[in-house]
């Protein structure tokens, strides 16, 4: 067997190969299942069942893929420049304060005044979260993965510290109860999203959102002046120098673009879900994370995260609600990595070639 | 090897060549950039498999399915880029991947001894113990050699040698290649330097367009039929330097310009020099002397500590391409494939690398991509780029391809000034010839131009003036026509004149 670098890589495979690791996956998964006793066909058509097909399931599997979806193309906006944000997590976290203290700060405000003024909240602290380890990329070049790594900590002590630590804004001290036991204060009805409901399925608005944003992400890196300079630079630093390229600018801007997004992802989950700050079911949920994950198997491209992001989203959902003695309650943890697993191996048959030797008389009618 | 036929998406590299080389005979393979030279060379040791044809040694059919197969019949390859793992000793990267290596080593000096013992017999220095990131370019070059004949390579593929030694090295390097067939061992020596085939090899075999032009043996040609059979027509190997007015208006003018490296450290101090419209100013001066400071401070992409650079005038801001290239300089940088383009980017987008924050390429921060494939098109038919099209990422394009994309975007650019940087290194005699003739071409139509250059000849070429550079100070300059190779020589050495 030998492997061989492929000079370029043909269209088809490049959604060829994540659909074939997605089988793999599921074959894989199938034989832990087997080793552990459960009929894997009967596991995966009620898996299937509870994400996409039971009444009400698809819209359940929108609200997980809603985060990751905006995290995922948080992370492939900056990643497709060779930039390594790996902070989206404290900027989700950052952009779910920003927008609760919009929407406490407006409390008395019409609700679209409401709305927009979180959505703008969200959008803020995410992208400033992100600026400080963007400028500190940019003025001393310091590694961003370890800076946007360390701020998540940060942010989610911050987090707990706004609600737990402290008598701040967004702690709800007007009872006795919640002076005990210590929570956000609860926005006002008004600042509850609104949801675009298509019959078969609800969608939240954050949803809606980040569909917008990946169209706009996916025109911005194609057709204009910042997109193709992200591309150089990305591509080639000393070519973007040359070019004239503003490297400094352009790694502040990609940060905040990145921050922000995950900033969104941090409003929609306090607008469309939780309607309060909640320290500790962010920071469980591991949203910024998997929005890394996303952002691989989506190869980077906005529209493939959208499509990666609905259907971990769906696993997600499938897995929670089935989670009981009859259930195995780690499958869906386990189907989850073996996918990333052979996506990530699969990348190798995109870039490699890889062929078996073929004895010489036969070689003109197998062209490789 | 009779009959290679290799095919590549797009390209027919190698059509039905046949290649023969003698036992104890020093066989050139000739060719320009892309004429599947190198593509017959990786078939031969088992990089590729060739879609039909056969090889035999000693005339038996071998059949490569690796490197490993090739090794094992005694062919070995030297590659341009050396394969070496720069933190091992000389020794162990000699051993290293070889089947016979023990998997412990337990008698650690005999491979040392080895390794000394053939060097010694070839007459290569290099110490067995050293690390090969201590090593000079040429030591390494030596250990890639030793590490072949550790393996017992019988036909040894040496892949353009002389590309990074000087020419002392070079000259050690063939003695050795003469020690090596004088022991029966057969050398295939792939390059486009004619002057080197022509005093190292016994016979030629030319390649054009991935088809065999012709095997010759050495003594009975010259380096003009050489060149005839490589291109297929005449090249003109002198420039005609007149047909062009140098008006006595001033182009670019430096004053007292002092740039820093990456280090920090102070390279290039207080120079001065002016470049008329319609004049090729050469630089002259041994690789490392502050040209590319120079080169950079001028277009912007370096910041100066002091002093200005005008053009027509002007002033331009430091440490600012963008206002560069808006007042017309146009740089041509030395490292063509890591700054002149952008290697994933497509030719069309590469093109407009940097006039794409400008209309007509791009409005209101949006790109035009209508005019931006307008204008690729355009370009590719002007400058005769060989691309399967306006799409093909530049890293799949050859080095002479590469620079006509270079040269195609900065010409079109209408500059007032060209700072050209080893504008020919690398390329082979077409390519060459196709640059110097663009540089020549905007020279005539009033354009100055610096050409900073490490090959000496290029500049007495082609240049009118020649300042020579030495520890980032212009220590003099002469007029081209009256120019001495000797004092040259000596002011590059650092000798004033």
């Amino acid at each position: 067997m030998r492997i061989q670098r492929r000079l370029d890589t043909p269209r088809w495979l490049v959604v060829a190969v994540p659909a074939a690791s997605l089988v793999a996956a599921i074959a894989a998964t199938a034989i832990v299942l087997l080793a552990a006793g459960k009929d894997p066909i009967a596991t995966y058509a009620r898996l299937f069942d509870r994400a996409f097909i039971e009444p009400g399931s698809l819209s359940n599997t929108m609200i997980t893929a809603t985060p990751l979806l905006l995290t995922g193309l948080a992370a492939a906006a900056a990643f497709r420049m060779r930039l390594w944000n790996i902070g989206a997590e404290g900027q989700l976290y950052l952009g779910a304060v920003g927008a609760s203290g919009a929407g406490l700060l407006l409390r008395d405000q019409p609700g679209p005044v409401i709305i927009a003024g979180m959505i703008l909240g969200g959008l803020l602290f995410g992208a400033g979260w992100a600026v400080i380890p963007g400028l500190l990329k940019a003025f001393f070049n310091t590694n961003e993965i370890i800076t946007t790594l360390m701020l998540n900590y940060v942010a989610g002590l911050l987090l707990t510290y706004l609600i737990f630590g402290s008598r701040s804004f967004w702690r709800d001290l007007s009872t006795f109860s919640a002076r005990a036991f210590p929570q956000g204060k609860p926005l006002p009805a008004a600042a509850m999203w609104p949801s675009l409901d298509l019959s078969v399925v609800v969608l939240p608005f954050g949803f809606v959102l980040g569909v917008l944003a990946a169209a706009l992400l996916w025109w911005l890196y194609r057709s204009t002046i910042f997109g193709l300079q992200a591309r150089i630079l990305g591509d080639s630093p000393p070519a973007a120098r040359y070019a004239g390229v503003k490297t400094r600018r352009v790694v502040v801007t990609m940060m905040a673009l990145s921050g922000a997004l995950a900033g969104l992802g941090g409003a929609s989950e306090v607008g469309d879900f939780r309607h309060v700050l909640d320290p500790r079911g962010l920071q469980q949920a591991g949203l910024g994370y998997a929005g890394i994950v996303v952002a691989a198997l989506g190869r980077y491209n906005p529209f493939s995260v959208v499509l990666v992001a609905f259907l971990l989203g769906g696993l997600a959902n499938a897995g929670y609600s089935l989670q009981g003695p009859g259930f195995p309650a780690g499958l869906v943890g386990v189907l989850q990595g073996m996918i990333l697993f052979f996506a990530l191996g699969g990348e190798l048959l995109i870039h490699y070639r890889i062929s078996l030797p073929v004895p010489f008389g036969e070689r003109g009618l197998s062209r490789q | 090897m009779r009959s290679i036929t290799k095919r590549f998406p797009g390209v027919l590299a190698n059509d039905a060549v046949d290649f023969e080389a003698r036992r104890g005979e020093v066989h050139a393979l000739l060719g320009e950039n892309g004429a599947g030279k190198s593509t017959l060379a990786s078939i031969l040791t088992g990089l590729y498999r060739p879609d039909s044809g056969e090889i035999a040694i000693d005339g038996k059919t071998v059949e490569f399915h690796s490197p490993r197969d090739a090794t094992e019949a005694g062919v070995s390859m030297v590659h341009q880029h050396f394969r070496l793992a720069a933190s091992l000793t000389v020794a162990d990267n000699i051993v290293l991947g070889y089947r016979g290596t023990p998997w412990l080593r337990t008698n650690p000096g005999t491979i040392e001894a080895q390794v000394a013992e053939l060097a010694k017999r070839y007459r290569m220095p290099v110490r067995p113990d050293a690390r090969v990131w201590q090593l000079s370019v040429g030591e390494q070059q030596r250990v890639e050699i030793l590490k072949a004949l550790y393996r017992g390579a019988r036909i040894l593929i040496l892949d353009e040698p002389t590309s990074l030694l000087t020419p002392q090295e070079a000259n050690d390097l063939f003695e050795t290649l003469r020690t090596m067939t004088a022991e029966g061992r057969t050398i295939v020596f792939v390059s486009h330097k004619l002057d080197e085939l022509m005093a190292v090899s016994d016979r030629v075999t030319v390649l054009r367009g991935g088809k065999l032009t012709g095997t010759v043996n050495t003594r009975d040609t010259d380096q003009h039929a050489l060149a005839r059979m490589m291109i297929g027509r005449e090249v003109v190997f002198t420039h005609a330097k007149e047909g062009h007015e140098t008006t006595r208006e001033t182009a670019l003018e430096l004053k007292d310009v002092s740039a820093r490296d990456d280090l920090g450290l102070q390279v290039l101090h207080n120079v001065s020099l002016t470049v008329h419209h319609g004049e090729i100013v050469g630089v002259a001066g041994v690789a490392g002397n502050g040209q590319r400071q120079l080169a950079e401070a001028i277009s912007g992409a370096r910041p100066r500590m002091s002093g200005d650079v005008l053009v027509k005038k002007r002033r331009l801001r430091s440490g600012d391409p963008e206002h560069a290239v808006v007042n017309g300089v146009a740089h041509i940088p030395e490292d063509r494939m890591d700054t002149g383009v952008s290697p994933s980017l497509s030719i069309a987008e590469n093109l407009v690398l940097k006039s794409h924050r400008r209309p007509p390429i791009s409005t209101h921060g949006v790109l035009r991509h209508d005019r931006i494939m307008r204008n690729a098109r355009e370009l590719i038919t002007r400058f005769a780029i060989a691309a399967p099209g306006p799409d093909t990422p530049a890293r799949l394009l050859s080095g002479g391809n590469v620079q006509k994309v270079v040269l195609a975007r900065e010409l079109s650019s209408s500059p007032e000034v060209i700072v050209a940087a080893n504008p020919t290194r690398g390329l082979d005699v077409g390519a060459t010839e196709a640059v110097r003739g663009l540089l020549l071409e905007a020279a005539g139509r009033g354009v100055g131009i610096l050409l900073i250059s490490e090959d000496l000849d290029e500049i007495l070429l082609l240049a009118d003036r020649i300042a020579v550079i030495y520890e980032g100070r212009i220590v003099g300059v002469v007029p081209g026509s009256t120019a001495d190779v000797q004092q040259l020589g000596l002011m590059m050495a650092g000798a004033s004149a």
